[in-house]
């Protein structure tokens, strides 16, 4: 599968992690399955449930999960992934992420160096739960919307 | 009727695509097991090998958390609605770049790995570290031993000195058969005995203001374990200009303290010292005497805090400094500030590079002493000639009793200002301590006091042990 997310989204991601930094940003992807693609259609960014180490964890906790869940089932769509900051790091997932990790998600991470952000990537844990692979970002137009 | 099941959208694949399974079941344990039971691909994402329910796997029974209900064990009853609700954690420290442990380290580790706080990625993480030891003495003993055996990957050694058979009391990296070698060598030779996964560096130097920047630069982490101020002051300012935590103790008799420098996040040792003591207040371990379980007990708290910043672990003993009385057993701790004003770490600083701090600690600046020392072999020859001759043993009564110059008289150097009738200025006097450093001491009071015929046995009485009167026992 890929991911698709337009131009406004990515700003949207990206302006968090700088928002938050150094603290890591995170926030849940509402959106679509469209054949082999996933579309992303709202972000709801959320607030990082960890004060103990907001540095370089984050957590979204069930309530808010679900709370997000119910909103955006409400517009028809599923929570079809997760953005998250690294601080000071690259955009690539850690051990500690993909031993959380749920599959099928798209793990969007946005490395913010200094307090900017720069580059975005998206990873799907792979069945084995073994590794984290790294997923087409696309950012084509939707041509189809939710109705 | 059953029970229904409402899959998040992760798990969909796993069923069908279906966001809801019904299924028959008792209790919520019951329930998860058949829903695993009938989609095997499932498993590994509800429940960890040891068979327990992931932690970021919440199951709610009509809106209420099982964690609040009977955990597995709550009912269930037809009609019931059971939701899988994900919590989502993560966060940096990217696992690619960590070195992977072989079979011998996953059973040489196995009691950190099944720690929660370690695990295997606290113990690549250990193996990644690269922490630079100053000093393979008293402090450093503990702290090598205690990094090794936990697995730091690679540890820096800083020592110029050869192995006393004095050190040997406290420096628990040294053996006997180490006497008289290289420490450094000694040291190596103990830690890859210990765990040979680790890579030991050695540097054979004194640290000094020109090779501290591309020594220090090199490590993670530094552990300080000097017994001088102009060491511990280069370190505290080459850690700050390369951004490295230090991690600080030091030792005195009966008492220790320390603490974990880090100015990007809380003070360093300029803020708690800004200014050296005045070159003698403070005396050294050979000078002062310590307890050899002390430095065990303030070189550990060392290692443990070097791990602790290398996991993440717990509360680092940034902006605190620990003191350790050993006679009462008792740790106080002092809140440590930033100081805005640190001339090192502050808003302004004024240090912005590596300075000379012998010169800044006081030290050569001393007055010469050109001829106004003897050494034991010209002593005994004078003394035979001229048997007026004093000479004066300004040590410790308790230093006395362990060996003394016979027919030295014994006027400790705080004594002495008082006692100076005693003594006649027609006669010549040698004074002498135990090196020969607290001697010269004496040699300045008697000058001013208007003494002239005074000279100090270089060496104190180690050289006339070692020269003269074999006979004698050295400490």
């Amino acid at each position: 599968m890929s991911l698709v997310l337009d131009a406004r989204q990515v700003a949207a991601i990206r302006r968090h992690g700088e928002a938050d930094y150094p603290a890591e940003a995170c926030g849940l992807i509402g959106g679509a399955v469209e054949g082999d693609r996933k579309v992303a259609v709202q972000l709801v960014p959320l607030v990082n449930q960890r004060t103990d180490s907001a540095r370089n964890r984050y957590l979204i906790d069930p309530e808010s999960f679900r709370r997000a869940q119910e909103r955006l089932e409400r517009d028809g769509l599923d929570v079809i992934g997760v953005y998250h900051s690294h601080p000071d790091h690259p955009p690539a997932p850690s051990a500690f992420d993909r031993e959380h990790a749920w599959p099928w998600l798209s793990y969007v991470i946005v490395g913010v160096g200094q307090g900017r952000a720069g580059e975005l990537k998206s990873w799907v844990l792979a069945h084995d739960r073994g590794t984290f692979d790294q997923e087409l970002i696309t950012s084509e137009e939707r041509k189809v919307v939710w109705q | 009727m059953a029970v229904t099941v409402l899959i998040p959208t992760p798990l969909r694949p796993f069923v069908g695509g279906r966001d809801a399974v019904e299924l028959e079941a008792g209790s919520v344990g019951e329930l998860l097991d058949r829903l695993a039971g009938q989609h095997a691909a499932l498993k590994p994402h509800l429940f960890a090998t040891d068979g327990r329910l992931r932690s970021f796997v919440n199951v709610y029974v009509n809106d209420r958390d099982i964690r609040q209900l009977a955990q597995r064990e709550t009912p269930v009853k037809p009609g019931d609605t059971v939701s899988i609700i994900p919590s989502i954690a993560g966060g940096t420290t990217v696992a690619e770049a960590l070195p992977r442990l072989s079979h011998e380290e996953i059973l040489r580790y196995s009691r950190h790995l099944i720690l929660p706080d370690v695990g295997v990625e606290g113990q690549q993480k250990l193996k990644a570290a690269r922490v630079l030891l100053v000093g393979a003495g008293g402090l450093g003993s503990p702290a090598a031993l205690y990094l090794a055996a936990a697995g730091v990957g690679t540890l820096g050694l800083v020592d110029f000195d050869v192995v006393d058979k004095t050190n040997l009391q406290r420096q628990i990296l040294h053996g006997t058969s180490s006497v008289g070698v290289s420490k450094l060598e000694s040291a190596a030779a103990r830690i890859h005995d210990l765990n040979p996964n680790v890579r030991v560096e050695t540097f054979e130097t004194r640290l000094t203001s020109e090779n501290a920047l591309d020594i220090i630069r090199e490590f993670d982490i530094v552990a300080d374990g000097t017994d001088n101020f102009p060491t511990r002051y280069l370190v505290n300012d080459a850690c700050v200009l390369l951004d490295k935590p230090n991690v600080y103790g030091s030792i005195f008799r009966f008492e220790g303290q320390a603490s974990v420098f880090h100015a990007k996040r809380g003070p360093c040792y300029r803020c708690l010292y800004s200014e050296p003591p005045p070159p003698g207040l403070v005396p050294s371990c050979a000078e002062g005497g310590v307890l050899g379980v002390l430095p065990g007990i303030i070189g550990s708290i060392q290692a443990m805090e070097t791990i602790k910043l290398i996991l993440g672990a717990g509360q680092p003993l940034i902006g605190r400094l620990v003191l350790f009385d050993a006679l009462k057993l008792q740790f106080r701790e002092l809140k440590l500030e930033k100081d805005p004003e640190c001339p090192v770490c502050g808003a302004h600083p004024t240090v912005t590079e590596l300075i000379d701090y012998q010169a800044f600690c006081g030290i050569g600046a001393e007055p010469s002493y050109d001829g106004a020392e003897i050494t034991a072999h010209e002593l005994r020859d004078e003394w035979q000639r001229d048997p007026a001759l004093v000479v004066v043993d300004v040590r410790e009564p308790h230093e006395y009793e362990i060996a003394h110059i016979d027919g030295a008289v014994l006027m400790p150097l705080g004594e002495l200002p008082d006692r100076l009738g005693e003594l006649d200025g027609h006669h010549e006097i040698v004074t002498h301590c135990h090196h020969g450093a607290r001697s010269l001491k004496a040699l300045e009071i008697l000058k001013a006091a208007g003494f002239s015929k005074v000279r100090s046995l270089r060496g104190g009485i180690d050289a006339w042990a070692v020269n003269v009167d074999p006979a004698l026992p050295r400490y």
